[in-house]
């Protein structure tokens, strides 16, 4: 994995760029010798490591206005972070970029049950705004499985998702408004306690851009009432192609489950033997589909599911009839990382999502490409939106094995695309899937995107090294070229 | 007199802007043109007709996605939607005889431009929450693309959000993929009678509060309205449970049976519920749902001829206002004031709208970033010029 080159003359002001901001956030928040940045060096993609810069840690909006404002002036590269859990490398530091930590933006500022909306400062973790709320019976919806310890900043800057997406949507359906910093250190508002933008929606765009066009210091998100009642049904089958159609149909019927997964054989084995929830072994493909609602609603949903499962040959149908019954069905699933790292030295997830109708076709060209680099690949996903999340097994000590399973989960990502799916369904695209942009989009495509970029940060200094697989300047980007005369292409350096 | 382009194919669709661009010329955008009279009055070389880029691509009702060309009328996807029991849940309205045409015209693509949605806006979102993905031609000629026909995808910038609500004025697009959803078995509406606007939107937000999923929550005068969609047996619980959640109010209740539900939405989906005068101008506020009451009843001290009632549980207010050459905008964006929210100008005169900001002005810094956002699709301002101005 390759980052820009380091800026030279930047490393060599140092002093000067520590020193300005030392100006700017007094006492603790600036963070400059090694051992305090360590904890700074890698996020959730610990496979790549990085010391940054330097850390700062503001505590205010005009902190963090006037740092924005000093990096703009100086054109000093910045990486935002929040609680540091992206999956894709989007909020790995950069060697000649300040480090801008929000964690100490970690209040609860409203909550306001009438209007059903929380606002809270970034780096309030996803859980903490569940927390908040739930002695009044709300909730926030979007639970991605790392929601004890990301911010909700971070689920701006990822569009994070989770289980329940496909009923509940990502974070960018249950956002209402956010203030953030524009590199010119201005502070805007985008949406509040309302519904819909008054212009270009921008707060649709700042979610999911990966830290790339502005800070955000102020979230306000929608809150729901929890379901009264919860069930889920495990179903297992004699096929993966047995429990595809049953996806399947269930949405044909009319039925959108709060939750529904599919965890292929190995999957379950590994699961079964971590946790011992019980899973069937004889299925080659589980699923658990979960309904919420009224009890009334979830008794009747849970019947139809089950006819269902039965039509299309469900060997195995269980359904959950208290809560800790429910939790025990869930925990394999969710232990499935974990168990699948006690049967190997490191695994890489993976995050492509296709139209579920091509799931089964998918699955097996994996298992192909399995036998080509020589690497085991355990399957769980979303089955619901077709989110894919497939393990691909390996020792990172082996720089082989390392190579082989880069290039394994290139293969797949690029199958994903070729069945009509995306590169990344929720983890982002930040360092991990940047190269492979080509494979969805063409060179015009990513032009317009980097031209977009380009009007929140004409530098190209926030976020450096993410998404984009090569960064043109916004000068050249800007011109408009008449008739059929080619774009000048330069001879860029890749990174 | 203007003339018309009307293309037949996506790669006639980029010679046409490309040529634009070459000729110095501008596109006044349209599917069906039946939102013409929305926004402000535009002077274009020419009229870009997407008319000839008409029909369905894909539909897959088990993956919950429509693809579509950008011309297809609205009412042909919502008549193949429904033989598979689906539909576009954001509700889009069909604005034409507010706006003094006839009904069922307009395409999809122009109800995702102007991010529109109806009642279920509250539960399910708008059209900017459906938006999978587009294809389409950028203001320099140049064919591109964004999102896809998944579910879930965060590849690269979600460009469809900025798409939907941006009135044709960034790109022209040539085809959409949507996300549908199932239709309800069952359509029920809980009547409360005689409660005045605060009580009717505390009345609401109780019921969006409760676990009993009302999707969609109007008051129009004398009558608040909560819609409970399902199967039977749900809708039945949940009916009784908001029954006894807002017993007490005191009002007297009454339901509405499936058939006579569907009209009722499709009448405050529509606006058809402010009966004022063919002349009146109307706006359309969008508010924290708790504000609503306080801006109609500042607006109303000031013109006491106004009318106006609330749709997603008192968050957004349409307001008829008599005729007058400024539309009232000062006062109707006073009363909004600091509560945060914005009134849109849906419908005045062309003379008003030339001297009116039909969108809710901005604050410098965001609107000089929305320019920088204009420029970086269409640099040359060819794509309806002026409409948002």
């Amino acid at each position: 994995m390759q980052m820009p080159p380091l800026d030279p003359d930047i490393l060599r002001r140092r002093g000067e760029i520590v020193a300005a901001l030392r100006v700017i956030v007094p006492g603790e928040g600036v963070i400059d010798d090694l051992e305090g940045m360590r904890p700074y060096e890698c996020d959730a993609l610990s496979a790549y490591r990085q010391m940054p810069l330097v850390v700062v840690l503001p505590e205010t909006v005009d902190q963090v206005s006037a740092i924005l404002r000093y990096c703009q002036d100086s054109k000093v590269k910045v990486v935002p972070r929040g609680a540091g859990t992206s999956l894709s490398g989007g909020s790995m530091p950069v060697g000649d970029a300040i480090l801008l930590g929000l964690g100490k933006f970690n209040r609860v500022l409203e909550i306001d049950y009438a209007n059903r909306v929380a606002r809270v400062q970034p780096g309030v973790t996803n859980l903490g705004i569940s927390k908040a709320v739930e002695h009044e019976g709300f909730y926030y919806a979007p639970d991605p499985s790392s929601q004890i310890a990301c911010s909700i900043g971070g689920n701006v800057a990822e569009n994070s998702g989770g289980v329940h997406c496909l009923k509940y949507g990502l974070t960018t359906n249950n956002l209402l408004g956010i203030e953030m910093v524009l590199m010119t250190g201005e502070v805007v508002q985008l949406g509040g306690k309302h519904l819909d933008s008054e212009g270009y929606d921008l707060l649709g765009v700042m979610t999911g851009s990966e830290g790339l066009l502005g800070v955000v210091t102020e979230v306000t998100v929608r809150l729901l009432r929890k379901p009264s009642t919860v069930r889920a049904v495990l179903l297992g089958f004699p096929t993966e192609a047995g429990a595809a159609e049953c996806v399947a149909a269930v949405i044909a019927a009319g039925i959108i489950p709060g939750g529904m997964e599919m965890m292929d054989k190995e999957a379950v084995k590994c699961a079964e033997a971590y946790v011992g929830a019980g899973y069937p072994m004889d299925a080659e493909a589980l699923l658990i589909v979960e309904l919420d609602g009224p009890q009334v609603e979830v008794d009747h949903l849970v019947a139809r599911v089950e006819e269902i499962a039965r039509e299309r040959g469900a060997t195995t149908v269980r359904v959950s009839h208290d809560e800790q019954e429910r939790v025990l069905f869930w925990a394999g699933r969710k232990a499935a990382f974990p168990a699948v790292g006690q049967i190997t030295p490191d695994y890489m997830c993976l995050d492509g999502s296709v139209p579920r109708g091509r799931l089964v076709e998918v699955l097996a060209e994996m298992r192909e490409m399995s036998k080509k680099h020589r690497l085991r690949v355990v399957n769980v996903f979303h089955a619901g939106d077709g989110n894919l999340h497939p393990l691909i097994l390996f020792d990172a000590n082996d720089a082989d094995e390392l190579h082989r399973a880069e290039e394994f989960g290139a293969d797949i990502l690029r199958l994903c695309v070729r069945v009509g799916g995306v590169l990344t369904g929720e983890h982002g695209v930040g360092i991990e899937k940047r190269d492979l942009m080509g494979v969805q989009f063409t060179e015009i495509d990513l032009d317009q995107q980097m031209r977009l970029k380009c009007a929140f940060d004409p530098d190209h200094l926030l976020n450096p090294g993410k998404v984009f697989p090569q960064l043109r300047r916004c000068a050249e980007l800007g011109r408009v070229v008449v008739h059929h005369n080619k774009l000048p292409f330069p001879d860029i350096p890749r990174f | 007199m203007t003339s018309t382009i009307k293309p037949r194919s996506p790669e006639e669709l980029r010679q046409a802007v490309e040529w634009a661009l070459n000729d110095g010329t501008t596109l006044d955008v349209r599917g069906q043109g039946s939102k013409i009279a929305l926004g402000r009055p535009m002077s274009c070389g020419q009229v870009l007709d997407l008319s000839g880029l008409s029909g369905i691509v894909d539909y897959a009702p088990e993956e919950l996605v429509v693809t579509l060309r950008a011309g297809t009328p609205i009412g042909e996807v919502e008549a193949l939607l429904a033989q598979r029991n689906q539909m576009l849940a954001f509700e889009p309205p069909d604005l034409g005889p507010l706006l003094g045409r006839e009904a069922g015209q307009g395409t999809l693509v122009g109800a995702v431009m102007g991010n529109l949605a109806g009642p279920r806006r509250l539960s399910a979102g708008a059209a900017r929450d459906h938006l999978l993905g587009f294809s389409g031609v950028n203001g320099r000629g140049e064919a591109f693309k964004s999102g896809g026909k998944v579910m879930k995808n965060v590849t690269g910038y979600d460009l469809s959000k900025l798409l939907a609500g941006s009135w044709g004025t960034l790109a022209v697009l040539d085809q959409v993929s949507v996300k549908v959803l199932p239709a309800p078995d069952q359509t029920r509406t809980l009547l409360l009678l005689g409660l005045d606007d605060a009580a009717a939107v505390s009345a609401m937000c109780a019921a969006m509060g409760s676990p009993h999923e009302v999707s969609g929550a109007a008051h129009l005068p004398g009558r608040t309205a909560l819609r409970i969609e399902g199967v039977a047996p749900s809708v039945e619980a949940r009916l009784k449970g908001l029954r006894d959640l807002l017993a007490g109010t005191g009002a007297a209740m009454e339901e509405l049976g499936t058939l006579e539900s569907r009209a009722f939405w499709r009448e405050v989906r529509d606006v058809a519920p402010l009966g004022a005068a063919r002349d009146a101008v109307v706006w359309k506020i969008s508010c924290p749902p708790t504000e609503g009451p306080a801006i109609v009843a500042r607006l109303k001290a000031l013109r006491p001829a106004a009318e106006a009632f609330y749709d997603w549980s008192g968050g957004l207010v349409w307001l008829a206002l008599p005729a007058s050459a400024d539309a009232d905008h000062v006062a109707v964006r006073g009363a909004i004031g600091a509560t945060g929210g914005h009134a849109t100008l849906i419908r005045a005169p062309e003379a008003v709208r030339a001297v009116v900001p039909v969108f809710h002005p901005q604050p410098p810094a965001l609107a000089a970033l929305a320019t920088r956002v204009k420029e970086s699709f269409d640099p040359r301002r060819l794509f309806n010029p002026g409409r948002m101005g």
